[in-house]
This record gives C-alpha cells, sequence and structure tokens, in this order.
C-alpha cells in the first residue's frame, strides 16, 4: 500500500517537472528553427557580408543581403529610447516606492500597470496618426515617421517595465539602511542618493537593462512609426528600419523558402541574440550585486 | 519610528532642505509624465472614436474593400485566439508554477529551469512570430490558422502565467500544507485540496492579464493565424481569421483609402483597448480586493 502510494507520489513529481521542462524546451526549439530556415541565407552571403553588409535590398537582381543598416536602426532606435525610459522610469520608481503617500500611490501604480498593459499596435498607431504630424509640424521637416517618434514611443513602452523592477529593487532595500542615514542627520533626499539607490543599483541595473531588451524587439511601434528606410540614419528625425520591422513587414511578400525568407530568419536570429546578451547581462548583475541584509551589532 | 527620524531630519539647513524639495518635486512631475502619457492616448482615442462605434460597427463584417461597414470577424477572431492561448498556456504555466514552488529543489535542474522562463520573457514578439511559422504553420502542416496562433501566444505567455502562478503559490502560508500533511495527506492531496483552492483566486488574475496580452499582441499572429480580409466566420481550428490588432494595422498602413477609414482606425483601436484595459482593470481591481481579504 505505502510503496503503491509512493509510487503514484513519483509519477506525479514527474508530470510536473516535464510541464515545467516545456518553458525550456520551446526556448531551445524556437533557437532551433530560427537556425533551420535562417542558416541557408549563408550559402549565399557570408556571415560577415551579411551582418556588416551595408545594403538591405532584399528584393532586387541580385539582391543585396547586408542587415548593418537594421542593426543600427535597431541599436539607436535603443539607444535613443533608453535615453529618455531610464531617468523618467527610475524617477517615477524612486517618487512611488520613497516619496509617494498611500493614497497616491494607490491610483498611480494601476496607472503604469495600465500603460504597461497598452497593445503596442494602438501605441504605434497614436505614434502615426497624433504624434508624427505633429513632429512635422514643429520641427518643419519631410515626415515624422522617424527615429526620434520611434524612440518616443518606445520609451513609454519600456517605462513601466523599468519602473516596475526598480520600484522593488528601491523598496527591498533593508529599513534599518535608511534609518542609519536618517538618523545621522541626512536628509531623506541625502539618504536616497548616498545609500538607498547605491544599495538598489543592482536592481535599478536589472530594469534597465531588460527595459532595453524589451525595446529592442519591439516590433509593431518600430513597423508603423520608424519610416521604413533601410539606411544608416545620419540625423535623429532620418527615418529608419529596424530589424523586427523588417522582418514584420517583408515575411508576408517573401518567397518560402526563398533567399529573401531565409535572410528574415537570419535576422530574427540575430535579434534574438541581442535580447539573449540582454537577459544574461541582466541576470548577472540581478546576482552579482545583490544587497543582502543590513549588518547588525 | 520613520515619523520620528523624519522629524529629526527636517531640522536641517535650509540649503539642503531647498535641494531636496526641488528634487522630489522633479521626481513627482517624472510619474505625472506617465499618468499623462495614458490619459493623452485613451483622450485622442475615445475622441476620434467613440463616433465610430455602434451597433453596426461591432456586429456586421466590413465592406466595400474594408472602408465601410464594421469589425464583427475581427473581435470573434480576437477573443477565439485569446482564449485558445489562455487553453495552452494556463494549464502548462500553472503546472510549472506547481513544480517550481512545491517540487523543486534548489539546484541545478531549477536554475535550468529558471533560465529557461526568463529568457523565454524576452523573446520579442516578432521572433515568437516566426518561430510559429516555421514549427506550427509549416513543419506541423497548420496552415494559417486559428490553432497556429493560439499556440504562439499561449507560449509567449506561458512566462507571464508562471510569474503570477508562483507569487500566488508563494502566497499560500506553509502551515497550511504543514497541517494538512501532518493530518496524514500526501503532498498531492495537500497540493490538490489545500494550496491550489487558497491560489487559484491570485492564479486567474494572473490568467486574466495574461488573456489582455494575448488579445493585444499583433506581430505573433502576422505570420501565424491573422490575415487581411476573410468572409467567413470560422468554424474550424484550422481557419485563418482577422483579428482586431492586426486590422488596426492593416486599415492604418495598407488600407485602400487610408485617410478616409481614419475613424474606423479609431473605433478599432478604441474597442480593441477597451477590452485589454477593461480586463486589466478587473484584474487590477480583483487583485486588491483579495489583498484586503488576507
Amino acid at each position: 500500500m505505502s510503496t503503491r502510494r509512493q509510487i503514484k507520489a513519483n509519477i506525479i513529481r514527474y508530470i510536473f517537472f516535464i510541464f515545467a521542462f516545456v518553458s525550456i524546451t520551446i526556448l531551445c526549439m524556437i533557437l532551433y528553427f530560427l537556425v533551420r530556415e535562417g542558416v541557408p541565407v549563408f550559402e549565399l552571403v557570408s556571415v560577415k557580408d551579411f551582418l556588416f553588409g551595408d545594403y538591405w535590398y532584399p528584393t532586387s537582381d541580385p539582391p543585396d543581403f547586408g542587415i548593418f543598416p537594421l542593426i543600427a536602426a535597431s541599436l539607436l532606435v535603443t539607444l535613443c529610447s533608453a535615453a529618455v525610459a531610464i531617468p523618467l522610469g527610475v524617477m517615477t520608481a524612486i517618487y512611488l516606492a520613497e516619496i509617494a503617500s498611500h493614497r497616491v500611490k494607490e491610483i498611480a501604480k494601476p496607472m503604469v500597470e495600465l500603460l504597461a498593459s497598452l497593445p503596442s499596435v494602438v501605441i504605434g498607431f497614436f505614434g502615426m496618426v497624433v504624434v508624427a504630424p505633429f513632429l512635422q509640424n514643429v520641427f518643419n521637416i519631410p515626415t515624422g515617421l522617424n527615429l526620434f517618434n520611434a524612440s518616443l514611443m518606445l520609451a513609454f513602452m519600456s517605462v513601466p517595465t523599468i519602473c516596475t523592477i526598480s520600484e522593488d529593487a528601491i523598496a527591498s532595500v533593508p529599513a534599518e539602511l535608511k534609518e542609519a542615514s536618517l538618523a545621522l542627520g541626512a536628509t531623506h533626499w541625502e539618504s536616497l542618493v548616498r545609500v538607498i539607490l547605491p544599495a538598489s543599483l543592482s536592481g535599478l541595473s536589472t530594469a534597465v537593462i531588460l527595459g532595453m531588451s524589451r525595446a529592442i524587439g519591439e516590433t509593431m511601434v518600430v513597423l508603423m512609426v520608424a519610416g521604413g528606410a533601410a539606411m544608416v540614419p545620419s540625423s535623429i528625425f532620418d527615418p529608419v528600419r529596424p530589424m523586427p520591422a523588417s522582418i514584420a513587414a517583408e515575411m508576408a511578400e517573401a518567397p518560402f523558402r526563398g533567399d529573401h525568407y531565409y535572410a528574415l530568419f537570419a535576422t530574427g536570429m540575430v535579434l534574438f541574440v541581442f535580447t539573449l546578451i540582454f537577459n544574461f547581462i541582466a541576470d548577472y548583475l540581478s546576482n552579482k550585486h545583490r544587497q543582502v541584509g543590513a549588518s547588525t551589532l | 519610528m520613520s515619523q520620528s527620524t523624519l522629524q529629526l531630519a527636517q531640522h536641517i539647513s535650509g540649503r539642503r532642505k531647498y535641494s531636496q524639495s526641488v528634487m522630489f518635486y522633479l521626481f513627482r512631475f517624472a510619474a505625472i509624465i506617465n499618468a499623462l502619457a495614458l490619459m493623452i492616448i485613451l483622450f485622442f482615442l475615445i475622441k476620434n472614436g467613440w463616433r465610430a462605434i455602434n451597433w453596426t460597427f461591432l456586429t456586421q463584417p466590413p465592406i466595400d474593400s474594408m472602408t465601410r461597414g464594421g469589425i464583427f470577424p475581427c473581435i470573434i477572431g480576437t477573443v477565439y485566439l485569446s482564449i485558445g492561448a489562455m487553453l495552452v498556456a494556463f494549464p502548462l504555466g500553472t503546472a510549472s508554477a506547481i513544480y517550481l514552488n512545491e517540487y523543486a529543489r534548489q539546484g541545478v535542474v531549477l536554475r535550468i529551469i529558471r533560465f529557461g522562463i526568463n529568457n523565454l520573457a524576452g523573446v520579442p514578439s516578432v521572433v515568437f512570430g516566426l518561430f510559429g511559422l516555421a514549427l506550427f504553420v509549416t513543419w506541423m502542416q497548420m496552415g494559417v490558422s486559428i490553432l497556429a496562433g493560439a499556440l504562439t501566444l499561449g507560449f509567449l505567455t506561458l512566462p507571464v502565467i508562471i510569474g503570477t502562478a508562483e507569487e500566488a503559490l508563494r502566497a499560500v502560508p506553509d502551515t497550511y500544507r504543514e497541517a494538512s500533511l501532518g493530518l496524514g495527506a500526501t503532498k498531492w492531496q495537500t497540493i490538490y485540496r489545500v494550496v491550489l483552492p487558497a491560489a487559484l483566486p491570485s492564479m486567474l488574475t494572473g490568467g486574466i492579464l495574461a488573456l489582455s496580452r494575448a488579445a493585444g499582441e499583433t506581430a505573433a499572429i502576422m505570420f501565424t493565424a491573422a490575415v487581411f480580409y476573410t468572409k467567413k466566420v470560422p468554424t474550424s481550428v484550422f481557419d485563418q481569421v482577422m483579428a482586431l490588432p492586426y486590422h488596426i494595422y492593416v486599415l492604418a498602413t495598407a488600407g485602400t483609402d487610408i485617410e478616409q477609414t481614419r475613424h474606423l482606425q479609431y473605433g478599432t483601436a478604441l474597442v480593441l483597448i477597451i477590452l485589454v484595459l477593461g480586463m486589466n482593470l478587473i484584474a487590477i481591481v480583483y487583485r486588491a480586493k483579495l489583498r484586503r481579504n488576507r
């Protein structure tokens, strides 16, 4: 009887184990299928020419498969959006964790959550029909669909990510640290800058990296708002074509298992690697400089 | 405690106090910008979209090459896809969370699984789309279909479900488990009869959040489930569908008359937003209620 119970318990345990293993299986499968459908393009161009080639003309004859303009666009859009999103996200997090009263927090936190839940296609649509004409008029530029607009829209998509994780990091700093600083006569602000923020630095940097990872992989916004020109931009108001936009826009037209199709899957591979690197960095940072506790006497 | 230390800290020179209040206003300002962004987006959608929404718009298919008529097939498509995604992700995610929280011990296996979940959460949706296209649509020969789209969306939302389910399980006090085990129940009986009922409400909140995420997702269904236009209301899981997010994209970028159909675009976006934000609000309010009851 008891061995039967034992066997049954073990079976149940293994069933759950298999379910838990699904996520890692899917991750491996994503990698496998990207490689399977992407690698054939390297029979046509070398890896170096693919990554650093300056021309992306996949439909001309002969086609050019150089994704450097797409990579440059992705990185620039991500960096520009980070320049807006990092200060905004971290400052909002500080406000929510340290300054806001309980009642303000009850309203402000759901606001951030709702901002996070806005579908990307709606933000892209907003950037297209509201922000783009506005920019065009204000800055007197030929098109409002450009690097600047896309960065701005992406910033508002990554702010909630940065804000939520930063807030957790700040809130998890042991209260003794803050109290000790206040007791020594430091102002709340001084304690914040010299004690609380340094103590939560690893969490803050994880937040920033994950926010940027969200921005680089975001598709609909850059597809609708970035302008779509596959060139390395020379100004912040130039239209660009980041990697996800290129994949999403061209996949429908690319002949099945043609060179263009393979090239787009290879672009997906590059994008996947970029987000993987971001995740590795975030994982490393959150494990390395973890503030474990306060020392006591 | 912190009140009295604050009072002590307030007894300081004016200059330091001044720089503090300036910085704090700056922080408050940052929070206000966020709220404003949300408000402005909602304002423009409601202002330009509410007139497009009427009974015909919600219950009729598009007509005249999508320049008039409604969005009924898109609503149906989005409902099928997101519910299908939950049928995949909810059982899978909940079971994974149960393993991680109730069975797993610290070690290499646990680290590998955590690594998988974290990275799965970071994979861009368009890469999920490519994956769905390669695996479900092509390799498994499902074609562009509800089934392929729902599976892709399901895996996309899996990390969300696992995250919230784990949090729900962690919130169940260990005393519950100990009491049940102490009465002679097996581990499985404890989980099934004691832990799960206690954690289920919070898990459902996570399910609603994931559902709303799936409903608003575009890039993952572009190659796997959604089409420009189809007259047919789907009758099987192997049918292609129209979907709200994809419909917005199509009308706004590739429609027959982009300027003329602007009100339809706003209307569709508003319907999508109401669906998505509505689900999120339900989840937020429900969660707040659960926290109060605890």
